[in-house]
């Protein structure tokens, strides 16, 4: 929270400076610097073993850096990582609470974790039991709970002792809908509280949507950090067409520029992607591709979003990445 | 105070979650009555070897009770990653692994008493000297324990950790003077016995009920002392080595 930060006279509430950390012969985090403001959403965005969750077990002390420095709160944890734990919150990538223990006991055991009194624990979990919609189950054992009663349970039981920093990993994968928008909708509130939030995510647009900046991280670096609307700026204004082609007939790639030289062209499968800075008229390109036997099934026009931002920086198709963490069925990138 | 109300919490939810489950209640009685039972009635000596017998099923019942839960509670906890949880409180691992060992210690020495309340309707137990007992109980129960929780440690699955310690507590019923005297292994083997912390709560347990002890009983509770230390601080070391990595 902004308090933590201004007691200490620090401008970041969260300062990673040269960060490593390899796991046996592999590089799991390679030399990362980042600094997370105050009252900030900071987004991690990356594909499956880009070094995220490593991310985080370092910072928050599940795991041990090789080198670099880390500040939280002000406080160094470079050498103590659990100097900070008081002042941080972690939502894990997987829920891991006690299966036994009921919703309302696992929130109070979360709290006792952290020196809350008896009292003081109860209308803390009672009220977060009512915010995450799950107090009808308050007494329903953890194991018997749906996933995503699960996932809203670990959720509270990382605000439990309302942190003002938060670690959240990956926290929508794997649930429903509307479990996902009250998921985002209860980050935003506490950003609108003051709480800190350190989100890794692979959903682009869950980033794009809640935070204030964000890290690209591949293979274990950051490749680009910056503000979310100045990572859009190259996008913005840009006009974007998808035509759908069944067949793709003569040497379409070195024709269509030179007949639509104010239009840029990607040829890929069954796919050309036309950009523009100017709006795409699409019966010229129609005429063009008839006359050259080139079957159309659909045209599109795209809006330019931070995942052309990412797939620009980082060449990685986000699609593949959303396809790596989901499982059939589920999906909490709506 | 806010690290002892974590401390509470932990060691009430354990005592919850494991040690007061009815099967492990059951189990805590019927080991060590089974225990109690098979040595009394194998040795053939009447009710009088039952003095003789009572140090040896007293520390093999605590040995049992605390290795057995703990080693699988903690390997328990690692798997389902609930232990995480733990290890991201703001608490000292110290008092953590304090907080995760005490259900055990709390189980291991009502374990103790379950043979030492059968043996007292078979004898007088009036000549036994219970301010030896009781500590000797506590520290054997904590050193069990502690064993266990090195057990544990190096353990990543359950079955993986019970046949670890099996590997430590079947030696441990010939080695430490439990039931046979050391005097009477074979002499290469003795250094073994004197390696295991066992071998000196049974020396109390037979001073204290027999007075057959080996060694002087302040020496005795001495490296018994020193074992729960030692045992603790590689324990810690190995969670910070493995765990924390």
């Amino acid at each position: 929270m902004a308090e933590v930060a201004e007691k200490t006279g620090k401008n970041t509430i969260i300062h990673v400076t040269g960060l490593t950390k390899s796991y046996g012969e592999v590089l799991a985090v390679d030399n990362i610097s980042f600094q997370v403001n105050p009252g900030e959403i900071f987004g991690f965005l990356g594909p499956n073993g880009a070094g995220k969750t490593t991310t985080i077990n370092v910072l928050t002390g599940l795991a041990r850096l090789d080198s670099g420095t880390i500040q939280i709160g002000g406080i160094d944890c470079t050498h103590n990582p659990k100097a900070a734990q008081h002042l941080i919150g972690i939502v894990p990538d997987e829920s891991n609470l006690y299966p036994e223990l009921t919703g309302f006991e696992n929130l109070c055991f979360c709290a006792a974790l952290y020196g809350m009194r008896k009292a003081e624990r109860q209308t803390r979990a009672r009220e977060l039991m009512d915010t995450f919609g799950l107090s009808n189950a308050a007494d329903r054992k953890f194991a018997d709970y749906s996933k995503g009663m699960k996932r809203k349970l670990t959720f509270a039981a990382g605000i439990i002792h309302q942190p003002p920093i938060l670690f959240l990993d990956e926290p929508t994968t794997g649930i429903d809908v509307a479990s996902a928008r009250q998921v985002r909708q209860i980050i935003s509130g506490l950003q609108s509280k003051g709480t800190t939030v350190f989100l890794t995510t692979h959903y682009i647009e869950e980033a794009e949507r809640l935070c204030e900046r964000i890290a690209f991280i591949v293979n274990g670096r950051i490749v680009r950090i910056a503000r979310t609307a100045d990572l859009l700026q190259p996008v913005r204004g840009k006009n974007i067409l998808i035509l759908s082609t069944l067949n793709v007939a003569g040497n379409l790639s070195e024709e269509m520029p030179l007949f639509f030289p104010q239009h840029q062209f990607q040829f890929t499968s069954g796919q050309i992607r036309v950009e523009s800075q100017e709006v795409v008229n699409v019966a010229p390109l129609m005429r063009f591709l008839d006359e050259r036997g080139v079957q159309v099934t659909e045209a599109r026009r795209h809006l330019p979003s931070l995942e052309d931002v990412f797939v620009q920086v980082t060449g990685i198709e986000a699609g593949l990445m959303k396809k790596e963490k989901e499982k059939p069925g589920v999906g909490g990138n709506q | 105070m806010k690290g002892w109300i974590a401390f509470w919490n932990i060691l009430i939810k354990d005592m919850r979650l494991y040690y007061l489950k009815p099967p492990n209640v059951s189990w805590g009685i019927i080991f060590p009555l089974a225990w109690t039972g098979m040595f009394f009635i194998k040795s053939g000596s009447g009710l009088e070897s039952v003095l003789a017998l009572l140090p040896g099923v007293v520390t093999i019942s605590i040995l049992f009770g605390t290795t057995s839960m703990l080693t699988v509670t903690i390997t328990f906890e690692r798997r389902s990653r609930s232990f995480e949880r733990l290890l991201l409180s703001p608490i000292s691992l110290e008092l953590l692994m304090l907080a995760k060992t005490s259900g055990a210690i709390f189980f291991g020495i009502v374990n103790a008493f379950v043979p030492i309340i059968i043996a007292a309707f078979l004898v007088d137990l009036s000549g036994i000297a219970w301010s030896l007992v009781i500590p000797a109980i506590i520290l054997i129960g904590i050193v069990s324990t502690f064993l266990g929780l090195f057990i544990a440690v190096s353990a990543s699955e359950v079955f993986e950790a019970q046949t670890f310690s099996n590997f430590f507590r079947f030696p441990m019923i010939f080695l430490c003077g439990l039931f046979f005297p050391i005097m009477s292994l074979p002499i290469f083997i003795r250094p073994l016995s004197y390696i295991l912390p066992v071998t000196y709560g049974v020396d109390i347990l037979h001073g204290a009920v027999s007075g057959t002890q080996i060694m002087p009983l302040s020496l005795d509770f001495l490296i018994l002392a020193a074992f729960c230390i030692v045992l603790f601080v590689l324990s810690l070391h190995n969670i910070k080595r493995r765990w924390i990595s």
